[in-house]
């Protein structure tokens, strides 16, 4: 955990099960339910259930973070339906940016727009992190869920340190 | 006579706050609020550079942003910015200006010899003159022309100051804070959207803090512009962005404004970024860019003394300077009497104002005229007397037919002109809006634009104040989606804009064939250089720009475009809208390098990519190489030895005991699905029904044009679900042209497509004690050659740590690829190097494995392959297969071109001489003295010194190689005689692949 400037906490986050879960509706919803998630999330939005998250990254995907039993009740639930699941637990490092200052740091890296109405709590995207790819999940009004592949992770904690350097300067604010 | 040209009572300088800078040395004494040029006008210099290419003595011409001439070099060190605006820089203690493009001073420039060899340097001078002798123009004319023309030095250290770059988005943006602008902003803003105003000067307002005659409202415009701001401060939904610039009209609406932050304060708090980006997508764009007052081209046009006259307006009201004593106006418009009569109320001396037109009768002349200013109807300045400061002008009389008259000699200081206003379209032609000319104006004027933007105000031709403020209103309410009250003002009191202005040449008396009257001041294009361009033949304005570089400085012909136009129209005597008009493009003012780089500097430029064991390699001393985004160990020298021992070692090794290898950056996807083995069969051109789970396959993908893409082992782990392997490099483009496949054209199979590159750590285990040493490290698994043979694929664990256990090999020996889970690499790296030791395990890096798969004759794409060579040019035909109904490329793959007996094959080279290594890249030819043309038969691919064979080894690519077999080509070399070599087979070692299978 490092306070990357005043109102902006970095934390990396111990690894955990990262499933990619793809496939047609069926999939979808059968991997939710092993879940306890009731109805598949819809697009770039997210569910919480008693097994775990589910992130509708796609149209024919879910990013799965089961909690507890992970991939076992997921691959009985799969078993009969035509699906893909890929466990990237390793490609995946997972970090929290927490903190008032948190949206306008990553909007000095994204092009997305993290205003809390175009970005609301509990939506989730791919996007960039300026030359990293990386997904971004808003778990509070100001807190961020963040995924990048393991070797871009000094690259992107280094861009966000830099970015913070300077943050607190004449900035706009993102969020209204 | 007071020495100071600064008068009290006049201006928004803050007085009690007195500012000392240096320029050129000198102390300079201003106040807090003022410009470098305004603070030396204060004290009577307009002197403040050199000009680009004849070095003349210049002067501020404007008050702002298009400034051409006072172009001064600010700060000192890595921080001097070279080409600044002095009408822009403002002023603070400490501050360090210098003048430029002057040696050895400002008054005194060698230089000026080239406005005496002027009538020599006509436009297109350098393509005409410095033709002969041949190869003097690298050498000798290039470097003396650069040295003598060009303006500021650019600093050589590195640039020590932050930068920031930020995203943001909004509803509207306004660019442009002046009437129309405010306006603008503050009808959006009251109705609840996001509103963006920037604008490049330190406080908003615009003309209307120059102007003391407007009211608005019953107030003061200025009074009015202070209101309207506080208005819009009280609107949490309105950000407000002074000393930023928008400067680039990207595509979608994404607007670039580049913010500074630090350059104005004498002393910036730590950590400030000195200035910053932001990329601004906006719903809408109101341009509220104004219209800039057109200079007028007369003879000695340049001199110091000589400029605008709503410039002279804004040194007086703005800054408290007037700009001289005794001014003669020359003016083709209305506006310029009302600052005649302001200057003469501050106290200047009005010689006359000299109007173009036969008859001004517009009320503000007649106030003029009341107030006893001298107006000359008809009249033009002939020509402009005065070297480092405008003297005396020849006024003379212009007659009905045009012709100019002998006219008398006035003196004056100085010489305010005014050729009427043109629409600043900067922005709008960047948003690839399209232009409309008015006949009316004589300007051209914002037409249709593909973006959500629109102008309003003077930028739009719209001069009037009250028409600009309604104008402005209703752009800012509509682009806020038109619902809410518009705001309304009453102007009570304004002067109506006359229809005058003039542009191109003012008429003259003679054909002023030595008259250096300027149309591009930054870039020293005068009327004659652009009569010359037409009548040497360039007829489209985009050719006469180039040719004589009018507006191709970096003030975007704020300045010059419409003149230059206008010179080209009449000489051509043809309509300027038929003439057209130049591009402007971005940055509409010049923006820092460190600015656009921002948080992407030093070892931050670029992610770095280490792969899971980089930090052991590290430690045992490898030397690295970048791999795309990649660092890879090269090569891990022992004391004393360079790359060649290094590497013959490391081969040797591999080749008798066994070598270790990071090859995690082998891109990987997992294809799983019910539907995978289809979808594989369809996508690469080799067939995978038959591949057996727990078997592997070298893989080759074409483009549907038939040419190699990528290759890679391909491992079936399971009936529904294939481990693909890819090039380092290509691991992003195979995935993206998968899917493009699977989403445009196979959207029916159920497979799908994961990037496993990272999630896989892979450790290469290469030679015949590889066995030996892993045996005992994979909890059980048997990996004898009987139940393991090459291209098996087994699953299992080692130390408890799940593996995907691949036996193949790049090096030709016995040999696995550990695939574990990267987070967990290294400790079975640990392990696998611990067990190696009794055995002599070597690591080795990217070198030794070019070497070891060149003396195998296994190929590289994008080293043996050109994105032009086909599966069968690379010896790979075998893997074709020839019963799928279809595969990406097999369509060309089946075309004669493609086929034919001479295309270049893929061959192994041998030179006569063993020690000699070939260059790659080298040509081959039939004889070893070809006359020139002549063509190649094929070059080199590949070459190295092979351990293994200890002789040199290349491959190459040869028309019709492989049946050509034995057959001797010659490799030309630039300083020595062509090297003999011979081709053969490309396996160079162990043919028969006994060693693979062992």
């Amino acid at each position: 955990m490092v306070e990357i400037t005043e109102g902006c906490v970095l934390s990396r986050l111990p690894a955990s099960t990262r499933l990619i879960l793809q496939g047609r509706q069926p999939a979808l919803q059968a991997a939710c339910g092993a879940l306890g998630v009731e109805t598949v999330p819809e697009m770039l939005c997210t569910a919480e259930g008693a097994g775990g998250h589910a992130l509708r990254v796609g149209p024919f995907e879910l990013a799965l973070q089961p909690t507890g039993d992970g991939l076992a009740p997921l691959e009985a639930a799969l078993a009969s339906v035509p699906h893909s699941l890929v466990e990237v637990s390793n490609r995946n490092v997972s970090y929290t940016l927490q903190g008032w200052q948190a949206a306008d740091i990553l909007a000095a890296l994204c092009p997305l727009d993290f205003s809390l109405a175009a970005f609301p709590v509990g939506m989730a995207t791919r996007s960039i992190l300026d030359k990293a790819g990386a997904l971004i999940w808003r778990t509070a009004d100001q807190t961020f869920h963040i995924e990048v592949w393991r070797s871009f992770a000094p690259y992107v904690e280094g861009q966000l340190h830099e970015v913070a350097k300077s943050i607190s300067y004449n900035i706009l604010t993102v969020q209204h | 006579m007071s020495k100071t040209f600064r008068l009290s009572g006049y201006g928004r300088v803050d007085r009690s706050r007195p500012v000392t800078f240096l320029f050129d040395g000198k102390p300079v004494k201003g106040y807090a609020g003022d410009t470098v040029a305004s603070a030396l006008l204060a004290d009577g210099r307009h002197l403040m550079g050199r000009s680009f290419k004849y070095h003349r003595p210049r002067g501020p011409v404007s008050a702002g942003s298009d400034e051409p001439n006072a172009l001064i070099g600010v700060g000192e060190g890595a921080r001097h910015t070279p080409n600044l605006r002095a009408t822009q820089v403002e002023v603070h203690e400490g501050l360090v200006a210098i003048s430029q493009n002057r040696l050895p001073s400002l008054r005194f420039d060698v230089g000026i010899v080239n406005t005496l060899a002027s009538p020599f340097l006509p436009a297109g001078f350098y393509y005409k003159t410095f033709m002969w002798p041949h190869g003097f123009w690298d050498k000798v004319y290039e470097p003396l022309i650069r040295r003598a023309s060009g303006l500021g030095k650019a600093p050589t250290a590195p640039d020590p100051d932050e930068y920031g770059l930020h995203y943001a988005h909004c509803d509207v943006l306004v660019a442009g804070a002046g009437p129309a602008g405010l306006a603008a902003a503050l009808a959006a803003g009251k109705t609840g959207v996001r509103v963006i105003l920037c604008d490049e000067n330190p406080e908003f307002g615009g003309a209307l803090l120059s102007d003391s005659h407007s009211l608005i409202d019953g107030v003061a415009a200025a009074q009015w512009v202070a209101r309207t701001v506080a208005e819009l401060e009280k609107l949490p939904n309105v950000q407000l962005l002074t000393r930023c610039s928008a400067f680039n009209y990207g595509p979608h609406n994404m607007v670039a404004l580049n913010q500074r932050l630090t350059d104005h304060l004498a002393s910036a708090p730590v950590g400030m970024p000195r200035e910053r980006i932001w990329q601004v997508r906006a719903k809408e764009v109101v341009l509220a860019a104004g219209s800039l007052e057109r200079p007028l081209v007369f003879e000695g046009n340049d001199r110091p003394g000589i400029l605008l006259a709503s410039a002279a307006r804004t040194y007086l009201q703005r800054y408290g300077v007037l700009c001289g004593r005794k001014a003669v106006v020359m003016t083709a418009d209305d506006a310029a009497y009302r600052v005649a009569i302001e200057m003469a109320e501050a106290g200047l001396k009005i010689v006359a104002v000299a109007d173009l037109r036969a008859n001004p009768d517009s009320a503000v002349v007649a106030e003029a005229r009341a107030r006893g200013i001298k107006v000359l109807p008809s009249t033009t300045i002939q020509r402009a007397h005065g070297h480092y400061r405008v003297g005396a002008v020849e006024l003379a009389p212009v007659s009905a037919d045009g012709a100019v008259g002998k006219g008398r000699t006035v003196s004056c200081d100085l010489v305010l002109m005014s050729g009427g206003f043109t629409p600043s379209l900067h922005l709008h032609c960047q948003a690839r809006g399209a232009l409309t000319y008015d006949d009316k104006l004589g300007v051209y004027l914002p037409g249709d634009s593909v973006e959500h933007v629109r102008s309003a105000g003077s930028c739009r031709g719209v001069y009037a104040l009250d028409a600009v403020l309604r104008d402005g209103a209703e752009a800012g309410l509509n682009a806020a989606g038109g619902e809410g009250d518009l705001p309304v003002w009453t102007v009570t009191r304004q002067d109506q804009p006359g229809e005058g202005g003039f542009a191109g040449a003012l008429p003259r008396r003679g054909p002023g064939h030595l008259a250096l009257a300027f149309v591009d001041f930054q870039n020293d294009v005068t009327a004659k250089d652009v009569k010359l361009a037409v009548r040497e033949g360039f007829q489209s304005i985009e050719h006469v720009k180039r040719y004589t570089t009018t507006g191709m400085a970096t003030d975007q012909g704020k300045s010059s475009n419409v003149n230059a136009l206008a010179i080209v129209s009449k000489t051509l005597q043809r309509a300027p809208q038929k003439v057209g008009l130049t591009t402007y493009r971005p940055p509409y003012t010049p923006v820092t390098f460190g600015a656009f780089a921002s948080h992407a500097r030093g070892d931050q430029f670029d992610p770095l990519r280490l792969a899971p064991a980089d930090g052991w390699a590290r430690a045992h001393g490898a030397v690295f190489e970048d791999v795309g985004l990649w660092r890879r160990a090269r090569y891990f020298p022992r004391a004393g030895e360079d790359m060649l021992a290094a590497v013959t070692r490391e081969c040797r090794m591999v080749r008798k005991t066994a070598g270790i290898f990071d090859a995690s950056t082998l891109g990987k996807i997992e294809v799983v699905g019910p539907d995978a083995a289809e979808f594989m069969n369809r996508f690469y051109i080799n067939g995978w029904t038959k591949l057996g789970v727990g078997k592997c396959r070298y893989g080759l993908v074409c483009r549907d044009n038939g040419f190699v893409y990528d290759d890679g082992v391909v491992g079936r782990v399971a009936k529904d679900r294939f481990h693909v392997t890819t090039t380092t490099g290509g691991a992003a483009g195979v995935l993206n042209m998968m899917e493009d496949y699977l989403q445009t054209e196979w959207a029916d199979l159920d497979v799908w497509l994961t990037s496993i590159t990272e999630e896989w750590g892979v450790i290469a285990l290469q030679g015949p004690k590889a066995r030996e040493i892993l045996a005992p490290l994979v909890d059980g698994l048997d990996i004898s050659a009987e139940a393991m043979p090459h291209m098996f694929l087994k699953e299992g664990t080692i130390g408890g740590i799940p593996m995907r256990l691949f036996r193949v090999s790049f090096t030709g020996e016995l040999g696995y690829e550990i695939n574990v889970p990267s987070g967990r690499m290294r400790e079975v790296w640990d392990r696998v190097w611990a067990a190696g030791q009794p055995h002599g395990l070597t690591p080795y890096g990217t070198e030794s494995m070019h070497v070891l798969r060149a003396e195998k004759g296994y190929l590289i794409v994008g080293q043996e392959t050109d994105g032009t060579a086909t599966p069968g040019d690379v010896g790979c035909g075998w893997a074709i297969s020839k019963i799928k109904p279809d595969f990406i490329g097999k369509k060309a793959l089946a075309l004669p071109a493609l086929n034919a007996p001479d295309r270049l094959q893929m061959v192994g080279v041998l030179t006569d001489d063993p020690h000699y290594v070939l260059e790659e890249g080298m040509q081959l030819v039939a004889a070893p003295q070809m006359q020139a043309p002549a063509s190649a038969d094929g070059h080199i691919t590949s070459s190295y010194f092979s351990p293994a064979l200890n002789r040199s080894i290349a491959i190459a690519m040869v028309k019709g190689g492989r049946s050509r077999m034995g057959a001797t080509l010659y490799a030309p070399r630039l300083d020595a005689a062509a090297v003999r070599v011979t081709l053969v087979d490309p396996v160079f070692y162990d043919p028969e692949g006994a060693r693979v299978n062992g």
